[in-house]
């Protein structure tokens, strides 16, 4: 992931930053721009609160190049409780643990290190709601 | 608008083709297809690849192709859809032909996979997906793919040995197609032990990647019956798109793009599901299968899967699915698919597709998916009488 393109989605990556439509104020992520229910311009920024529940997970045992390090891990749909949906990896859960419906709030965690020398990304993932 | 015919067809064997680069594949299919058409000279070429470059380091094969085959100053370009990018160039060459741009045109999709990886190819076709938060995630397509599975057995209460009956339809009719990849029996236990890819997707739910190239010749209808084959029509070309990334679609287990897709096509055919007598669909994993059925209008939501335990998937079924082998057992050279799945119906509506002939089989479908159903071209045959 290159440095320009880690810059340019901070907002989102770090703190989840999306986009709420003015005209009929559906909550927005990843931001568009446009929203999709109504069309019109949608560039009020909006800040998800991060916790939401499993819609679906998938655990990876194949990864792409730059997820080795880390496979097996686990992948999911996150429905937020603003509503929009995110796809995101699940941490500190073993992968048999995961269920559907599953209470998960975000956190941020590498994503991606390019060898030993190379740029570290981070960005969000989802673990088990800590109960407080 | 002019009604347009195939009147060729041709296509290499999909699978490892270590001593083939992707000119040599492409040739190959295109001088079959030009032989069976008897024709020697086209207007314009399509050349369908999604891979190419990330794959091989090889772009600009619109020229690149023209040239090896001979036809140096041709009109040619590279279309890319994904997954759909066989099907997309189809679309392209019909309507250049339908519209008056050309009269003899050559589309041939063509994908060389061998010479990368295992991880560099996962990580390639994860380029089908939304870069930024599907593919950033460490999303796989498979997992993707797993994640559509995964809800799908959830909301509808499907175990996983019940998407079996895809695979093993499959397999069964690669036995019979000397191009297909995988000439193997898959049985319901074998389906069920094979090795996990992305949970709950395994070995046996998934295409395997492949090198080959198919290809098709196209003319307007009128001339049709100056060719040597049995012609076929083309009756629906339709495309339909959606949001790339799972996470963007209103419901991730309605493929809204393929029933667009399907629709458009079935309106201008004039026919609807109850006259498709074989349906070649995106069976890039058995999830999409079952999927597409549902989309297209063979299947009620949440029933896909149901039809191919009843078993109305087989050649003598309700609607016969992947009668040449499609992705799973065929192979899935991503961006040469779409032409393979075209050139396996016309096999089929001119009688010639063997032990899997469909009997009688007049209007045939082919879908071609890119992605996880944001591209999604469908288009309908049908035999001139
Ligand atoms: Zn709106």
């Amino acid at each position: 992931m290159s440095v320009p393109r880690t810059w340019r989605l901070r907002q989102q990556r770090y703190r989840l930053v999306g986009e709420v439509c003015d005209r009929c104020g559906v909550p927005i992520f990843p931001p568009r721009d446009v929203c999709p229910e109504c069309e019109a311009p949608a560039k009020t920024p909006f800040t998800f609160s991060g916790r939401g529940e499993v819609y679906s997970y998938s655990t990876v045992y194949h990864p792409p190049v730059g997820f080795k390090q880390d496979a097996p891990y686990t992948v999911a749909l996150v429905r937020l409780e603003e509503g929009p949906l995110v796809t995101a990896q699940l941490t500190d859960v073993e992968a048999d643990q995961v269920e559907v419906g599953m209470p998960v709030e975000m956190v941020t965690r590498r994503l991606q290190a390019e060898g030993e020398e190379g740029v570290i990304s981070y960005g969000y993932k989802f673990r088990p709601l800590l109960r407080r | 608008m002019r009604d347009v015919a195939i009147i060729g067809i041709g296509q290499t064997k999909v699978g490892e083709h270590w001593e083939k680069g992707l000119r040599h594949l492409a040739l190959e299919a295109l001088q079959a297809a030009m032989v069976d058409a008897g024709v020697d000279r086209v207007d314009t070429l399509y050349v369908g690849n999604m891979l190419s470059g990330e794959l091989t380091g090889q772009e600009h094969l619109g020229a690149l192709v023209a040239d090896f085959a001979g036809m140096r100053g041709v009109e040619a370009v590279k279309v890319e859809a994904a997954c759909g990018s066989g099907a997309a160039a189809l679309r392209l060459g019909y309507i250049a032909v339908a519209g008056g741009m050309a009269d003899v045109v050559l589309v041939v999709g063509v994908e060389k996979m061998t010479d990368a990886t295992g991880p560099q190819n996962t990580a390639a076709l994860a380029m089908a997906a939304d870069a930024d938060y599907e593919a950033a995630q460490g999303l796989s397509f498979v997992a993707i793919n797993g994640l559509l599975m995964r809800r799908y057995m959830y909301e509808y209460g499907y175990r996983k040995e019940d998407f079996a009956p895809f695979t093993v339809n499959a397999h069964a009719n690669a036995m019979n197609n000397p191009y297909a990849m995988f000439r193997v029996r898959v049985t319901p236990g074998s389906y069920t032990r094979a090795r996990m890819i992305a949970d709950p997707i395994n070995l046996m739910d998934s295409s395997p990647i492949g090198d080959g190239a198919a290809a098709v010749i196209l003319v307007p209808a009128d001339w049709a019956r100056r060719f040597p084959q049995p012609p076929v029509r083309i009756a629906g070309s339709a495309v339909g798109t959606d949001a790339v990334a799972l996470h963007d679609r209103r419901d991730p287990l309605v493929m809204e793009g393929a029933a667009l897709s399907a629709y458009r096509a079935y309106q201008q055919a004039g026919v609807g599901p109850e006259e498709i007598d074989l349906f070649e669909l995106h069976d890039a994993f058995s999830i999409m299968a079952a999927l597409s059925l549902e989309a297209a209008g063979f299947a009620r939501r949440g029933e896909g899967v149901r039809l191919a335990l009843e078993g109305k998937i087989g050649i003598q079924g309700r609607v016969p699915v992947a009668t040449m082998g499609g992705l799973k057992a065929r192979g899935h050279p991503v961006g040469a698919t779409g032409v393979y799945q075209v050139v396996e119906v016309v096999q089929q509506l001119r009688g010639e597709a063997g032990a899997n002939q469909v009997p009688d089989a007049r209007i045939g479908m082919a879908q071609n998916i890119g992605g996880s159903g944001a591209t999604v071209i469908t288009h309908i045959l049908e035999r001139m009488e």
